[in-house]
């Protein structure tokens, strides 16, 4: 690694990132802290001031952010656990010696190129309890009818299949990337010890994927945590009666439907670092920043 | 014979393909719903039947679409904008990762931990503070406003994905050019940039995504119907659900096309391209 630059050519190259980025990502940041801290409301648009911590406490003390944060850790958890574990379970086929492996490859990542606000539209009229695709399948064949979209669960989980469609395919790339970037001769000494193949996957496969995994399933964390698009669309703004939500959802109802913007605005912090906390601790624990070759 | 690593026996290639078709259908089906919805006439949106190619298929949905809907309107809007963003993030990622691959400065980690940081910021955090800034800039319903809202949505990945691609090219390669006597500008187009390229490519595909897929951002601040993208446009189709699925339904399909078709051309590329580089600097 390389050379000490001068500060010119430094910033020659990145000031002009910079500079977008500050204005559209660090300045609303500390502006929202300011809104946090002050009273502003519809009644208050104009002539706010700041009034301290009271916003911070509303958040803290309402059950409603204790329950839709478990909604939100659950919609996490669920969905980075399918995402990762179909992906990978499709990467290792799609590694192997397969016929039609680039036509499989192909179909599979479909949808991940469909914008994500047109999964969202096209799932929530799928799961329509009388003409959906979903229940229309269901009743063919198990002669099930589930009303979706109108129970909370229901909702819920119709979100989050919705969200398991579009997720899978970007795990299953990153992990045929690493995939394929393992030297065969791993696998060829491990046979020669006499190694089965659970102890191959567990011994090779897992430990060189690490690597390239922790920073994806990071960066899944986080994109799920705050995926407003699915949650949003596909309960059309938290039917029924604001109970599909998570706490980004619901921070912007608060805000664009509500109006409680300095209420919205301390949410958003409060948001925020639980993110900052937990991805941390997240890429010190698991060593993410080590390189497995060494 | 010999079984090679990547070798399946016959039980494990039947169980193979099986789990394939399976996800394969679960991947396509949503998919060729919509291609059938749009292609029903205007008098059988309600059907409840799953078939592909639905009885009496007609391209009316699209040519109502076309002729009757501002659909054109918002897929110029939608283009402009894009190409925009495309030419902006991928422009500064290209050139802000290289001094993050390349050079060592004070407060690059910093910087390099707060690129990723703003990635933990829920959307909603910025849009108010976002929407009042623009009003104040006289940039509130207008292309700019979209463009450097978009842009710097973008970079944050871009950057990140372009530096840790760079860190894989050996930098032999341009010590060498400037031993020959070429500057650091000079060797940065035409060496790094050419070997770049997967990178690249995949970087403007995500930039174009971003701008060609967003909803919620330009719901806010477009009052504008003349410069509505898109997304907005089609989202309207889905209040009416009765009326509008079908000219919902062919929208989807035009719109998803030409990302899906990108998308598809350049997965060669995605593989190798989407490096998540380590945190490292």
């Amino acid at each position: 690694m390389v050379k000490r630059a001068s500060a010119a050519s430094v910033l020659l190259y990145t000031a002009p990132a910079f500079v977008i980025m500050g204005m559209v990502v660090i300045y609303p940041f500390i502006y929202n802290i300011f809104v946090s801290l002050s009273n502003m409301s519809l009644a208050h648009f104009r002539d706010w001031r700041l009034t301290g911590i009271g916003n911070y406490l509303s958040v803290l003390t309402d059950h409603t952010f204790w329950y839709f944060l478990f909604k939100t850790l659950l919609w996490t958890v669920l969905n980075v656990f399918f995402h990762v574990s179909i992906g990978v379970f499709l990467a290792l086929l799609l590694n192997k010696d397969v016929r039609g492996r680039t036509f499989f490859r192909t179909l599979l990542i479909l949808p991940w190129a469909v914008p994500q606000y047109i999964t969202a539209l096209t799932w929530r009229g799928m799961f329509n309890a009388e003409y959906g695709a979903v229940n229309l399948f269901l009743e063919n064949t198990f002669g099930l009818q589930i009303p979706w979209l109108s129970t909370e669960w229901g909702a819920f989980t119709a979100c989050l299949i919705t969200n398991i469609w579009l997720g899978f395919p970007f795990m299953m790339i990153v992990a045929l990337g690493a995939l394929q970037s393992i030297s065969d001769s791993y696998y060829e000494a491990a046979e020669i010890e006499g190694a089965n193949a659970w102890q191959k996957f567990w011994n090779i496969t897992l430990p060189l994927l690490k690597p390239v995994m922790v920073p994806a399933i990071t960066l899944g964390v986080i994109w799920t945590f705050n995926n407003f698009n699915v949650v949003w669309l596909v309960s059309n703004g938290g039917e029924p009666s604001d109970t599909t939500h998570i706490l980004v959802s619901w921070v912007y109802k608060a805000a664009f439907t509500y109006f409680r913007l300095g209420y919205a605005a301390a949410f958003s912090m409060v948001i925020f670092v639980l993110l900052f906390v937990f991805s941390w601790r997240f890429i010190r624990r698991t060593h993410a920043t080590e390189n497995v070759y060494g | 014979m010999k079984r090679k690593p990547r070798d399946l026996s016959f039980k494990g290639k039947i169980g193979a393909y099986f789990v394939l078709i399976i996800f394969t259908l679960f991947a396509i089906f949503p998919i060729l719903r919509v291609v059938s919805i749009s292609l029903r006439p205007g008098n059988r949106l309600l059907s409840r039947s799953l078939a592909v190619i639905p009885d009496e298929a007609t391209l009316d949905a699209y040519i109502r679409l076309i002729t009757e809907e501002p659909f054109l309107r918002w897929l110029s809007n939608s283009i402009i904008v894009s190409m925009a963003v495309t030419l902006i993030g991928t422009g500064l990622a290209m050139t802000a990762g290289y001094a993050f691959s390349r050079y060592r400065f004070r407060g690059k980690e910093t910087s390099l931990l707060a690129i990723i940081t703003t990635q933990m910021f829920p959307v909603t955090m910025l849009l108010l503070p976002l929407f009042l800034m623009l009003i104040r800039l006289g940039l509130y319903d207008s292309y700019l406003g979209l463009i450097i809202a978009y842009s710097a949505t973008a970079l944050p990945f871009t950057v990140w994905q372009m530096k840790g691609y760079y860190d894989t090219i050996p930098f032999s390669l341009e010590e060498a050019a400037m031993i020959d006597g070429a500057n650091q500008i000079y060797a940065f187009y035409r060496i790094i940039v050419p070997l770049a390229l997967p990178a690249i490519a995949i970087t403007a595909l995500f930039s174009f995504m971003t701008a060609w897929s967003e909803y919620l951002v330009a719901a806010v601040l477009l009052q504008d119907q003349d410069l509505y993208t898109l997304p907005i446009g089609l989202k309207q189709f889905t209040s009416n659900m009765e009326v509008a699925w079908g000219l919902y339904a062919a929208g989807a399909i035009l719109v998803s096309l030409p990302v899906v078709i990108l998308f598809v051309l350049l997965s060669r590329w995605l593989i190798s391209g989407l490096t998540l580089g380590s945190v490292k600097g």
